[in-house]
């Protein structure tokens, strides 16, 4: 016993520290994700990660799947915006190719992408504020989530595993009354915001867990590979779609919200803050979209209408051979990132002509911000872990893939 | 180009607390009372006597089409088994005596459990002969063997009579605006 207490300088007893096992399945832990943690009462004092439980072989099981099998794959990667991967993986082989998707489809994949990332920054908020007892502003964004969830749906098949995209192109283009469904969708979403906001902005007792807590530098956390809202929230302004737009990104208008402190409340504030400017994108899309096209002018890619498959003779060769090999990628790699719901998602690919990827690596946003999570966490209280780590969104499929 | 979030809550007003309570109390009473009296209006619904109707596009469980004289339209192609990541379809393909259709599936399985519903059979199939538009969901089975879907069970079950994936923009997909 006496070994354990240890006499401070101004004679407090003061207790050896404990060790503390925080995870795998604890109900704090998005997902499945183990914290080794040093405790001093009830300051961490230091902090060790340990990541992997929800390894599922993605990037070896991509290397025995066609390059379109790949796609259901993508859609376990962040399973909370799961358009957001299939449009970054179809980008990437298209740019191996070297083709583009026609205006219509870009437009098509911007919205369902934004959609798919307003639900990803409402679960993530709605979660946190959740674990600290706001269990109201909790059902207000699932509710919100659900609405946008069940357009997907209307659009893509079905509610989470959507596999929308296709390499050059998409698998249906959008149901004829999509606009006048949105709008129905956004207006309820806009509203349930502004609910959400007014109960937590300056709720203190949020504010008191929230503020000045799992602070990080901008510096610090460029270096630590942070991007998305985790490193916005910290003053800097990287965002893919401003600073490498891609598809039709640089004709939208739009601003890149950033924080000032890096601290849980910032991350807060520039979700809810994207969600906004993706509202906002969103409207812009539908402005501009053209008619046209969905899928590219090119048979080695994209299977054949289905009248010609059932009505002509090269169409059905062309289906069956396009079924049977695979789509021919040319030899060569590529990388190719996109801003996703927590950040730069990219995708390394290696090709060598055959039908399958004979590499498909990819950089999970949620990877880089793993490694910032220990010095977040550690100075502060055991319980402001929770905040902390729900504001950073950690996704185990994405992650540990 | 990057626009500053505003950071607030550090008022008098909002350091005592007592404001936002009120505040909160009002729209969740508001939330409460448009529950209690606009029925429309609630979110949730008495599952499984209420249910909400899928899109048009929704995939459900799979089913096998019939020709006009009762058959299966399948011809065993396997393009649906090759399409499928999760290499859940299996088939048997025999020889018909029809000589005008040659082949026919004798055994024709899928197995629901590893099915992940991603629709690349449907997509693959050359003579619409497999869709997904039965509103059937995965239904839970005791043991594995009862996850098995087989051909008489795919080809007795009902859809749609149309196809949702025309080429042309297909029928519009109503979101059931609640
Ligand atoms: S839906 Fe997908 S996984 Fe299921 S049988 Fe069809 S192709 Fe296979
Ligand atoms: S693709 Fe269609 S016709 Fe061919 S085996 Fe499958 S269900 Fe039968």
């Amino acid at each position: 016993m006496s070994e354990l207490l240890i006499e401070t300088e101004d004679g407090d007893l003061d207790s050896a520290p404990m060790n503390l096992q925080m995870g795998p399945s604890h109900p704090a832990m998005h997902g499945t994700i183990k914290m080794r943690l040093k405790l001093d009462g009830e300051i961490v004092q230091r902090s060790d990660i340990e990541v992997g439980y929800l390894h599922r072989g993605f990037e070896k099981s991509c290397e025995s799947v066609t390059w379109t099998q790949v796609l259901p794959y993508t859609d376990r990667l962040n399973y909370v915006s799961p358009l957001c991967n299939n449009v970054g993986y179809c980008m990437a082989v298209e740019k191996l190719i070297g083709v583009t998707a026609t205006e219509r489809c870009q437009y098509i994949r911007t919205i369902m992408a934004e959609t798919s990332r307003i639900g990803d920054h409402l679960t993530c908020v709605g979660a946190s504020a959740m674990e600290l007892g706001a269990f109201t502003a909790f059902l207000y964004a699932i509710e919100a989530r659900e609405e946008l969830w069940r357009l997907t749906e209307a659009v893509t098949g079905a509610r989470l595993t959507h596999s929308y995209c296709r390499i050059g192109g998409l698998k249906d283009d959008l149901p004829l009354d999509f606009e006048a469904s949105y709008r129905v969708v956004e207006k309820k979403v806009r509203s349930l915001i502004y609910d959400i906001r007014a109960l937590l902005d300056t709720n203190r007792i949020f504010l008191d867990r929230m503020k000045d807590i799992g602070c990080i530098s901008a510096e610090r956390a460029l270096s630590l590979g942070f991007t998305g809202p985790c490193l916005r929230s910290t003053g800097h302004d990287y965002d893919v779609r401003k600073y490498a737009p891609y598809m039709i990104y640089d004709r939208l208008d739009f601003e890149v919200p950033v924080g000032v402190k890096g601290d849980n409340y910032d991350r807060y504030l520039v979700r809810l803050e994207e969600v906004d400017q993706s509202l906002r994108m969103i409207d812009q899309c539908f402005k501009q979209i053209p008619a046209g096209p969905i899928n590219v002018d090119d048979g080695r890619l994209v299977l054949p209408a289905k009248d010609e498959v059932y009505h002509s003779i090269e169409g059905t060769i062309a289906h069956f051979k396009l079924i049977m090999d695979g789509i021919k990628v040319p030899p060569g790699e590529v990388y190719s990132y996109t801003e996703a719901g927590n950040g730069e998602l990219g995708f390394y690919l290696i090709s060598t002509g055959e039908g399958r990827p004979y590499k498909c690596r990819v950089r999970p946003p949620c990877w880089a911000l793993m490694q910032g999570v220990a010095e977040m966490v550690e100075g502060y209280q055991i319980a402001d872990i929770v905040p902390t780590f729900g504001s950073i969104n950690m996704i185990g499929g994405e992650c540990d893939r | 180009m990057a626009k500053v979030v505003e950071r607030v809550g550090d008022s008098f007003a909002d350091r005592i607390y007592v404001p936002a309570i009120l505040a909160g109390l009002k729209i969740t009473t508001r939330h409460f009372f448009r529950n209690l009296f606009g029925q429309k209006e609630t979110v949730t619904i008495a599952y499984p006597e209420v249910k909400i109707p899928y899109s048009p596009r929704w995939r459900g469980q799979h089913r096998l089409l019939k020709r006009d004289d009762g058959e299966p339209r399948c011809v065993a192609c396997f393009m649906c088994s090759t399409a499928c990541p999760a290499d859940c379809i299996h088939i048997v393909a025999g020889e018909h005596d029809d000589q005008g259709r040659e082949k026919f599936p004798v055994r024709f399985e899928i197995d629901e459990l590893r099915c992940i519903y991603c629709g690349m059979c449907e997509e693959a199939c050359p003579c619409d002969a497999i869709r997904m538009d039965t509103g059937l969901h995965a239904a839970p089975v005791y043991n594995r063997e009862a996850a098995w879907v087989r051909k008489d069970q795919l080809l007795a079950r009902n859809g749609r009579d149309y196809a949702v994936r025309a080429d042309a923009e297909g029928p519009p997909c109503a979101v059931s605006s609640k």
